[in-house]
């Protein structure tokens, strides 16, 4: 199989629950994790005679991640009745938006800085997530929980712009960076608050026309959308050289065997039967609330890396890493202004220092105790030379857990690096009297042995020692 | 006189000078039906405890100067297309046999805040598909001017139980004529509001852009009080408009169409229009012109595809609104064997009568990605043309006055297997839905055979009060209101 002969087409369709307190057409608590049914109301349990009233913050979510997304905002868009039979669902229709949603023609950024791309967003329309349904292995009744029926969420149609797994992992993490940036979706792939279907093509380099499309689902984290993905244009490929035809299909990932398997048939087949949602008013936008949405926008990650490379200097890396949350970034800003040194030398604190202490909390930096001004303090230490690195990561890891201060944890500890003369010195004499082989072998010229005689007479300090005068006294000692 | 034959207005005078409480009207009321529904068959259900507590309730405010306004105490029947908080609510339907709503309809709330006793649920077409009373799986519901006859739909039961004097006021909804041709029917006064005066939440969908409740009364002044009650925005139906909510009860007693303008469409004065409805429809414009308003002719030329447009669009609407008829959460729920095919199957094969059965499958088809452009989407552009015809006839006119329906009340079981005919009952009151605009039926006399003829006036947007003025200007030179069928 000459893989290189062929071109893949990937385009994502993205699911993003928007972070609402009430659900999209009633009041209902969208809150994860109640009691089955405990959050339904007549209107999301499809009474009889119930009407949707549109919740103004889910408009005012989807319209922040237009703007992000350099859509157009229209300022009049239509919800539509998707009809289908489906117990999760309970009026037989999903109020959606087909023709004229409230966002088109968007775009997003992928890509290294210097290798960057844009790939196209189709739309973006609002929706309401249906309830989920449970079934019993033992062949018992079937439930229904209707909790979720009615939480609101944006579709992000994007355009078939990608060409490999790469960059669908590469667009999705951009798209969810920015919406949880937004403040609109948590970002969450595991618990479906976050969701994507890929459509999956594949042709041979120099065609035009596409060929058939599979859509692919259930594939909940980045991981499965590569693994799917890839399998998927491992299997078209294969099909299309043995001579058959790939079927345009829904294919559901199986993140057990890494493999595709196709959905039932009849699941092809459906009619949707759009037509305007004729209980709702065409949804008018005035120009002041989109300007006012505009005007409340965050900086967004790919911009605040980009700043954050060229106020602070820092490599794209680092800034990638700093930017990847929102609080991170914050953290990070608040810290340098703290501290008013090398940029470069926060950035590796929170880097190495910081996120290590907090990688395992579920809270991220929250979790901590350490704030930027006391972060900017132990560097201030540092640099006056009252303490080593050692002992200043010593130091953070007690703040971290105690919230101190970092001058009082040195005090209370007995951290003070020892740059009294005499007590190195003595220390130093003690060490170079107790080495001399060592001292031959580096007067002849074994220049490296100079890390032995730092270590050696460090231990003496009990790790306090001022490395630098350390150093420069065993030099003097020395001879040099 | 017997308080029992009173207008809803005049025994709002008779409570306020408590010449009769509510507990003794309510219980008249009661008496009455218990006595004679078992020939007309309007009540579905009647909640004779809870409308005495309420009627209680009524006196012990009027005796403390507390009365709510005029519709406190008065005893007043509901379509069982609202949804009432702890009673039954079938919309005609076997599907929502035992089905009872945790919440009351917006329509319903406001008649309770308005101190109103709530006699009971009236029987109508199967979720309002009908035009007969016929499809009802209850039952039909028997003209109280001749039994054999239909009281019209589908609000069937709303229009006979006030016109038997079962109650002095009653909701119906109106999609199509639904409230009109019944109250021709019946010999009554019944109002189509604005498309957006009245909220439809609670009241079960039929076809949610046509669907309209409005009320029925004995005078065009009993109507005028019952729409106040229940007019006005509701944030609970976005579709309801934010417009104000006039007195239009007041000064009606000495209303005059005296300079007014009347339309009179040609098209709606066609073969087929039984002779004795012309008769007693041009006699009603000859009175008219006598009290001084004059008559216009105008055109609505696209009034010949009104039908054709309306089964289009009230189908397909409905094919949706009727999807959540499953048997998983309410109502009837056939889970005998099988799968959950098997469930969906059974429960809206048994659940839904033969004419539903039919709208959701033209609906369907109607709305199917094949058939769509064709029919729903040229459907809504005829719609467009019919609402453009009546604007520009409203350039002219201030109300548009025409017969309510071809003819007067047919014999039940006539038409029932021929649903074209069963349409043509509509042919001159669906144009008004698809238009979104006023309009009312008030007797206007009687054929040969002794049954009630009705006179529609279509109004204006928003403008209700022409068409209760042309209304109540009519009603004080003639006495066809006042007649009363024999009901023994």
């Amino acid at each position: 199989m000459a893989r290189d002969d062929w071109e893949v087409i990937i385009g994502l369709e993205v699911h993003a629950q928007l972070l609402t307190d009430s659900k999209i057409f009633c009041s209902c608590s969208t809150a994860f994790g109640a009691e089955p049914n405990s959050q339904t109301c007549p209107t999301c349990l499809g009474m009889p005679g119930t009407l949707p009233s549109l919740n103004r913050k889910a408009v005012e979510y989807a319209i922040r991640a237009g703007l992000a997304t350099g859509c157009e905002i229209r300022r009049e868009s239509v919800f539509a009745r998707k009809n289908y039979f489906y117990p999760d669902l309970p009026k037989g229709y999903q109020i959606s938006q087909a023709d004229l949603p409230i966002c088109v023609g968007g775009k997003l950024t992928i890509g290294e800085p210097g290798a960057e791309r844009e790939v196209g967003i189709t739309r973006i329309h609002l929706e309401e997530d249906a309830g989920k349904n449970t079934h019993d292995p033992e062949g018992g009744p079937s439930r229904v929980d209707l909790n979720r029926a009615g939480v609101p969420l944006i579709e992000i149609v994007g355009e078939p712009d990608l060409r490999s797994s790469d960059e669908a992992v590469d667009y999705l993490k951009g798209l969810r960076d920015i919406v949880v940036y937004l403040g609109v979706n948590d970002g969450n792939l595991e618990e479906g608050s976050f969701r994507c279907d890929a459509n999956v093509s594949v042709r041979k380099v120099g065609e035009t026309a596409l060929r058939n499309r599979v859509e692919l689902k259930n594939i909940n984290s980045f991981r499965f959308v590569k693994q799917a993905i890839e399998y998927e244009i491992g299997r078209q490929i294969e099909v299309w050289e043995g001579g058959d035809q790939v079927v345009t299909e829904t294919r559901l990932f199986d993140p057990q065997r890494g493999v595709t398997r196709a959905m039932r048939s009849k699941e092809e087949a459906q009619d949707y039967r759009y037509f305007p949602e004729p209980d709702l008013l065409p949804l008018r936008l005035s120009e002041a609330w989109i300007e006012e949405i505009r005007g409340s926008l965050p900086e967004l990650p790919r911009a605040k890396a980009r700043r954050f490379c060229d106020a602070y200097a820092l490599s794209a890396y680092d800034a990638g890493v700093l930017v990847a949350e929102k609080a991170i970034a914050d953290w990070f800003e608040l810290a340098v202004a703290a501290y008013g040194g090398s940029p470069k030398t926060v950035a590796n604190w929170v880097i190495n220092e910081l996120l290590r202490l907090v990688k395992d909390s579920p809270e991220g930096i929250a979790a901590t105790k350490i704030t930027p001004a006391k972060l900017a303090a132990l560097l201030g230490l540092l640099d006056e030379r009252k303490i080593n690195a050692g002992s200043a990561k010593v130091i953070l890891e007690e703040v971290h857990g105690s919230g101190a201060e970092p001058a009082e944890v040195m005090a209370a500890k007995g951290l003070e690096q020892v740059s009294d003369t005499a007590a190195i010195e003595a220390a130093v004499d003690k060490v170079i009297g107790a080495s001399a082989e060592q001292v031959k072998r580096y007067q002849e010229g074994k220049k490296n042995l100079m890390g032995y005689f730092v270590g050696q007479v460090m231990r003496e300090l009990k790790g306090q020692g001022d490395p630098q005068a350390v150093t420069a006294l065993i030099k003097a000692k020395l001879g040099e | 006189m017997d308080p029992i034959d009173l207008s809803l207005a005049e025994l709002a005078d008779a409570l306020a000078s408590k010449k009769v409480s509510a507990q003794e009207i309510t219980e008249a009321s009661l008496a009455r039906i218990r006595a004679t529904d078992s020939r007309i068959g309007a009540f579905l259900h009647v909640d004779e405890e809870g409308a005495l507590a309420q009627a209680k309730a009524s006196d012990e405010r009027r005796s403390k100067g507390a009365a709510l306004g005029r519709l406190d105490g008065v005893p007043l029947g509901l379509k069982d297309i609202f949804t009432t908080k702890g009673i039954p609510t079938t919309c005609g339907s076997r599907i929502l046999e035992g089905f009872v709503p945790p919440f009351d309809s917006t329509n319903v709330a406001r008649l309770k805040e308005a101190g109103a006793v709530l006699l009971g649920k009236l029987n109508m077409d199967e979720f309002a598909m009908g035009s007969s009373n016929e499809t009802s799986a209850f039952g039909p519901v028997h003209n109280p001017w001749d039994p054999s006859r239909t009281a019209g739909g589908s609000s069937g039961g709303s229009a006979a139980a006030v016109a038997a004097r079962l109650c002095f006021g009653s909701l119906g909804s109106d999609t199509g004529g639904s409230i009109r041709q019944p109250a021709a029917f019946s010999g009554i006064t019944g109002l189509k509001p604005t498309y957006g005066r009245c909220s439809r939440y609670g009241m079960i969908a039929f076809s949610s852009s046509l669907d309209q409740a409005g009320p029925f009364g004995r005078t065009v002044e009993d109507c005028a009080i019952l729409l106040e009650a229940i007019a006005g925005k509701d944030p609970l139906d976005s579709t309801t408009l934010d417009a104000e909510v006039p007195a239009w009860a007041d000064g009606l007693k000495g209303a005059s169409v005296a300079g007014m303008r009347l339309g009179i469409p040609k098209e709606y004065f066609v073969d087929g229009l039984d002779p004795d409805v012309e008769k007693a429809v041009r006699a009603a414009l000859a009175e008219l012109e006598k009290l001084g308003a004059e008559l216009v002719p105008v055109e609505l030329p696209h009034t010949e595809y009104g039908i054709a447009t309306y089964y289009v669009i009230a189908p397909a609407e409905c094919s949706s609104n009727l999807s959540r008829f499953d048997g998983v959460r309410y109502g009837m729920s056939d889970r005998e064997a099988g799968g959950l095919r098997d469930m969906y199957f059974r429960t809206r094969a048994d659940g839904f009568g033969p004419e539903v059965k039919r709208r959701i499958m033209i609906g369907t088809y109607a709305l199917s990605a094949t058939y769509y452009d064709a029919f729903f989407l040229q459907a809504q552009k005829v719609r467009t043309l019919i609402r453009r015809d009546f604007d520009q006839a409203f350039e002219k006119v201030d109300a548009i006055v025409t017969p309510t329906t071809p003819s007067a009340a047919f014999k039940l079981g006539e038409r029932d297997k021929d649903p074209m005919q069963m349409y043509l009952a509509d042919v001159f009151t669906l144009a008004c839905n698809l238009a979104g605009l006023p309009g009312m039926s008030v007797p206007c006399g009687f054929t040969g055979e002794g049954l009630p003829i009705g006179l529609q006036i279509l109004g204006r947007r928003l403008d209700e009060a022409s068409i209760f003025r042309v209304g109540a200007a009519y009603q004080g030179v003639t006495d066809w209101h006042l007649r009363k069928p024999e009901v023994s």
